[in-house]
């Protein structure tokens, strides 16, 4: 390896930073030649403004904050680029232990069953007295905020009227459910574990069973870097592809869970980031549930930049009236997301990759064999209330959104 | 003064860099300035004083809910980042170099509120400076610690003087291309090491 590649990279300590982490730890930057210096923030207000001042040239970020970046709604963002996404799914929704008994006298079950815990849910508010239950998610640009959306609403509740939704530091959460300053939470690992096992919350339900194989965070990009330098990106790709395919083995879960540990880094107990690697996860009152798929680091195409997955968190700020739909706003969304970039650094392994830049969320029901080479499975990709999501056809998509 | 209408917030669990910014901002004329060094409550507590100005480190893990409020909430006037003003780029990178972020209130004129963002970035970066300087201090302290260590080590096991333990040290250092407090360091941890339940 003759050139080598310096590139520092911002990160939020959390489970799904750990491609990153791998890539600088295990020796797959150094394979590509590359100096990866990673530099952890405490918010993602700080990854954004790093991003903008170009202390950092990527970052692992929200999957809808480069878009709404681009979109000129958080500023003072760069233009951005997704050349990969960091893994499928790693969230939960955690609530206090005392919603938990309302919503178990309601019908809840600890097999964390997206639509029977919605309904519980609902019948919970139903028979509540006083103020709106508050629930906290991370950011008003991310997953947890459409996901913990999408859930409520396909539930039967309303978002901003049965319930208040407000943002807060994913570590304060535990500690904000325990003195009863929010309800329930969406957040990732290993904040959910964080809560059940020391701060006595439950697990109401997961991202895998709301939308199973939903994209989360991603490597964004400086754009104005990857222009300039195309090498570097495609070289740091691999190295993440190495380190995804290295986070995926069971075999090294507890390396991992070790390695995250670590001060630098997630800075958390191991015991508390192994539930989400082994998608074996105690939901509250000492039980340990097996949910498949819970956090992806490496099959079913999990790094691949689907635009698809940009145009739904787009339709979803659409419907949150975040921003007003047109078809320009919706073609800056699009282009956020490359998948372009992926193939062309990827190609060379010779690994399985889609043909296809979009599919159809929610559209396959089974694991199913994709591609000519059979190397490569999708899905199931379902959401939990049987929806789909047609990129071709996203006007429609956000009609029937807003007349529900 | 004419700028002394304007409600500033300074947010910063950091109390001894937050007195040093209110400081900045009496001193200028700023008669209007709330500290918040803790964050409990913080949504609320801004919704009460509605402030035209936040200033707040860059490094407070707050920063997303802050946003957000400011976004969602009809309570409080609309604050917006300080960092609209694209035109302005070395500004924003003093900013996000110094650590300290901005907010002012929609429609609030740029120039109103610049030399706010100046003062706080100057402070910032002195507060840093002051905090490099103390651990550097701190630093050469310990340095001399362990050097005085491995002296004592070299004069009792070699019957070494001082001047010429020392002397020893900075050679075997030169020789090693390496540092003073390094080859003392070495010595230090191996003789605990042959000796662990000696005094040194």
């Amino acid at each position: 390896m003759t050139t080598r590649h310096a590139i520092t990279a911002g990160f939020v300590p959390l489970l799904d930073s750990a491609l990153l982490v791998v890539a600088r730890e295990m020796g797959f930057a150094e394979e590509q030649g590359i100096d990866l210096t990673l530099l952890r923030e405490r918010s993602w207000a700080s990854i954004r403004d790093r991003l903008a001042v170009r202390h950092v040239d990527v970052a692992h970020i929200l999957g809808p904050m480069p878009i709404a970046g681009n979109l000129g709604l958080n500023v003072p963002a760069p233009e951005m680029i997704v050349p990969m996404s960091l893994g499928l799914g790693g969230n939960a929704v955690t609530v206090s232990p005392a919603l938990w008994q309302r919503m178990a006298e309601n019908g809840a079950t600890t097999d964390l069953d997206a639509r029977a815990n919605g309904a519980a849910l609902r019948k919970a508010i139903d028979a509540q007295a006083g103020a709106p239950l508050r629930f906290a998610v991370v950011h008003p640009y991310s997953g947890h905020n459409y996901e913990l959306r999408y859930w409520l609403a396909a539930s039967d509740i309303d978002p901003d009227r049965d319930i208040e939704i407000v943002v807060l530091p994913p570590p304060d959460m535990g500690d904000a459910l325990a003195e009863g300053v929010i309800d329930g939470y969406c957040a990732g690992e290993p904040w959910n574990t964080f809560g059940v096992l020391r701060r006595g919350a439950h697990l109401a339900t997961v991202k895998a069973a709301i939308w199973r194989s939903s994209p989360e965070k991603v490597l964004g990009v400086n754009a104005k870097w990857g222009e300039a330098n195309p090498e570097a990106m495609a070289a740091l790709l691999v190295a993440l592809h190495q380190a995804s395919i290295w986070c995926a083995r069971p075999d090294n879960h507890e390396a991992l869970a070790t390695l995250l540990a670590k001060p630098a880094y997630v800075g958390r107990d191991a015991e508390l980031l192994l539930p989400a690697l082994k998608g074996t996860l105690p939901v509250g009152g000492g039980e340990v549930r097996v949910v498949r798929d819970f956090f992806v680091p490496n099959a079913k195409a999990a790094t691949f930049p689907w635009k698809s997955h940009a145009l739904w968190f787009y339709t979803q700020m659409v419907r949150w009236r975040q921003i007003e739909h047109t078809a320009e706003r919706q073609r800056i969304a699009a282009e956020t997301y490359r998948p372009d970039i992926y193939r062309a650094a990827l190609k060379h392994l010779g690994i399985a990759m889609p043909s296809a830049s979009a599919k159809v969320e929610g559209a396959l029901t089974v694991e199913t064999p994709v591609g000519s080479s059979g190397a490569l499975t999708l899905g199931p990709d379902g959401f939990f209330d049987g929806g789909r999501f047609d990129p071709d056809d996203l006007d429609a998509y956000i009609a029937a959104q807003s007349a529900g | 003064m004419q700028h002394s209408r304007l409600n500033v917030l300074v947010i910063d669990e950091n109390r001894i860099r937050a007195a040093i910014i209110e400081d900045g901002l009496r001193d200028a004329g700023y008669d209007h300035v709330t500290v918040i060094d803790n964050m409990h409550g913080l949504a609320r507590r801004i919704a009460d004083l509605n402030p035209d100005v936040i200033v707040i480190d860059l490094e407070n893990p707050n920063r997303d809910m802050l946003e957000s409020i400011f976004q969602l909430s009809r309570a409080v006037k609309r604050p917006i980042a300080m960092f609209v003003d694209k035109s302005d780029e070395a500004s924003i990178e003093a900013a996000v170099e110094a650590g300290v972020s901005a907010y002012i209130v929609d429609g609030l004129k740029q120039e109103r509120v610049r030399p706010i963002l100046k003062m706080a970035i100057s402070r910032f970066n002195a507060f840093s400076r002051l905090n490099r300087e103390l651990e550097e201090t701190r630093g050469e302290l310990e340095n001399r610690k362990v050097i005085d260590r491995a002296k004592g080590l070299l004069m009792r096991s070699r019957g070494l003087s001082e001047e010429e333990a020392y002397a020893l040290l900075r050679r075997t250092a030169m020789n090693q291309n390496r540092k003073i407090v390094d080859i003392a360091q070495s010595l230090v941890t191996a003789a605990s090491l042959l000796d662990p339940g000696g005094k040194e």
